[in-house]
């Protein structure tokens, strides 16, 4: 292929994968209800998302479920990822199976295999339910991430500080930890970023009492385009930006 | 002495139990009660009742629920081979530039993988809609007289599996790409083979894990993802997840939703196996 073939071929896919997103944001911005033709500079969908309650109460119950979510499977994941590098325990290969069967799992299968879950405890379909089920499909994520960390790791260290006389728990807390804390991070804002893009799980493992926002926005827009929908949906994309803006520059420090 | 082995042996319980504990209760648990449920006969005011019965799979195997498994399965493999024909130039091309240059155009492709896809689906809907930017785009070159109706059609739905899938299916090859040694291509071209020869005997398999990560990682998702044809598709039941969806929502029909959720299940730890297979070829560890 000629230089200016290849350049033309990967222009048209960003293209494709950027004018949609482009076209929404712009639509954002219209003076126009259904959003057919160009009518227009206006803010209006921004000051009417400003007063829609509704929207603003999944938005924050989101970034609840995402922040507790993301914190409670950091501190499971890291202490999974330790465990499987320096321990050698019964039910190892159980524990492995386990996360790679999470981390494999269709969406639906998932969040109907904890729907069923939920019910026969008895437990009501809502904020609990949300969050344990987050919980669950953060923490391989996070595991794999410290994992990927431990194992570039120089062993010796973990041996000094034995020496030493650090116990397990002061070997994690005062050396192991620390070297982990850029592929912990990052591993936080993954499952933040994983919570708050969830809408499959989210569909079956939470209540009419606990709304979150992609359901809300799943409920809006299958019935066609919302110009409210189109302005959340601008401010979600330049979030989504400063997220991995944030964890490359994270990432990076380790290289 | 005395304390240091406490201390070893607390934390390290509570470590190992802590994680363990969690994934036989979330993990472990509701796949087995999902499979108990498959097993089960629908209930009157239960969910789920007895008598144990293999129903549920005679009733997947039905010409109605066999064919939306049948189509499901022909988009998600559709979806699967366009990402992959569009996606692997793209990675190749992406992987071969300058070192300096990749990683801003790496993070390009990174920010749609991250996007809710979600979003992603519904901004197709300013493309694909009758008076939408594609018809807009195509009366204007005048390549068009009419406006295609594409929005509510089959057509939106594998559109809106492409679309929100690509990035998945790009990030793999890439990272597969970029490890190839050229030294290897410019061997086998000394050597005397042609291009197409090259592709299809050193470039090909030394990206295999490449691609049979990214086809998993599209094909998987292709059969669940229940929100692209509500929004693109209308409200048909195009995809298994749909069906699933039903079954557990609007039909009530536990045992029919679970036994289709074990199927979906086995594809993925089938696909798991062959996959292993592909990154472990038996002549490699051979070799070792």
């Amino acid at each position: 292929m000629s230089r200016a073939l290849k350049a033309a071929y990967a222009v048209a896919v960003y293209l494709f994968l950027y004018a949609p997103i482009a076209v929404l944001i712009a639509f954002s911005f219209n003076d126009s209800k259904y959003g057919a033709s160009w009518r227009g500079f206006t803010l209006r969908w921004y000051a009417d998302l400003a007063q829609d309650t509704a929207l603003l109460d999944a938005a924050l119950n989101s970034l609840l479920v995402a922040a507790l979510a993301a914190t409670a499977a950091t501190a499971l994941g890291t202490l999974a990822a330790v465990a499987l590098h320096q321990y050698r325990f019964r039910g190892r290969r159980l524990t492995q199976t386990c996360l790679f069967v999470t981390m494999m799992s269709p969406d639906i299968v998932m969040g109907v295999s904890l729907l069923v879950l939920f019910v026969s405890l008895g437990l009501t379909p809502g904020f609990l339910t949300l969050l344990l089920a987050h919980i669950t499909f953060c923490l391989p994520f996070v595991a794999v991430t410290v994992f990927s960390r431990l194992a570039g790791f120089d062993p010796h260290l973990v041996e000094a500080a034995q020496d030493l006389g650090a116990g397990e728990f002061d070997t994690f807390r005062l050396v192991i930890l620390p070297m982990l804390m850029p592929a912990v991070a990052a591993g936080w804002l993954l499952s933040f970023t994983l919570s708050l893009d969830d809408v499959i799980v989210s569909f079956f493992t939470t209540g009419p009492t606990f709304e979150v926002l992609p359901l809300r926005i799943y409920s809006m827009v299958k019935v066609g385009v919302k110009p409210v929908v189109n302005a959340l949906s601008a401010i979600l994309v330049f979030v989504t930006v400063g997220v991995v803006l944030t964890s490359h520059l994270l990432l990076g420090e380790k290289k | 002495m005395a304390a240091r082995t406490s201390d070893r042996s607390l934390f390290r319980t509570l470590a190992v139990g802590g994680v363990m504990a969690w994934l036989l209760v979330f993990v472990a648990a509701p796949n087995l009660l999902v499979l108990g449920a498959s097993l089960a006969s629908r209930g009157e005011s239960e969910f789920l009742a007895l008598p144990v019965s293999l129903d549920s799979y005679g009733k997947l195997l039905s010409p109605l629920f066999a064919g939306v498994f049948l189509d499901s399965f022909v988009l998600a493999a559709g979806a699967t081979l366009f990402c992959l024909l569009l996606g692997y130039p793209f990675a190749y091309i992406l992987a071969r530039l300058p070192k300096a240059r990749r990683p801003l155009l790496l993070l390009l492709v990174i920010i749609p993988f991250w996007t809710n896809s979600l979003i992603r689906t519904y901004a197709l809907v300013f493309i694909l809609k009758t008076e939408g930017l594609l018809n807009a785009a195509l009366l204007g070159l005048g390549l068009l007289s009419e406006p295609l109706s594409l929005l509510y059609t089959e057509t939106a739905v594998f559109v809106g599996l492409t679309y929100t899938l690509l990035p998945f299916m790009i990030l793999p090859l890439y990272a597969s790409i970029e490890k190839l040694d050229p030294r290897l291509l410019e061997a086998a071209r000394d050597l005397g083979a042609d291009r197409l020869r090259v592709f299809w005997r050193i470039t090909v398999p030394l990206t295999a894990p490449g691609i049979a990560a990214g086809c998993m990682l599209v094909f998987l998702p292709s059969f669940c993802l229940f929100y692209i044809p509500d929004i693109l598709g209308g409200a048909k039941t195009l995809l298994v997840g749909n069906f699933i969806k039903n079954q557990f929502l609007a039909a009530r029909d536990w045992p029919l939703g679970s036994a289709a959720s074990v199927l979906l299940t086995a594809v993925m730890a089938l696909l798991a196996v062959l996959r292993l297979r592909l990154s472990h070829p038996a002549g490699e560890e051979a070799r070792r």
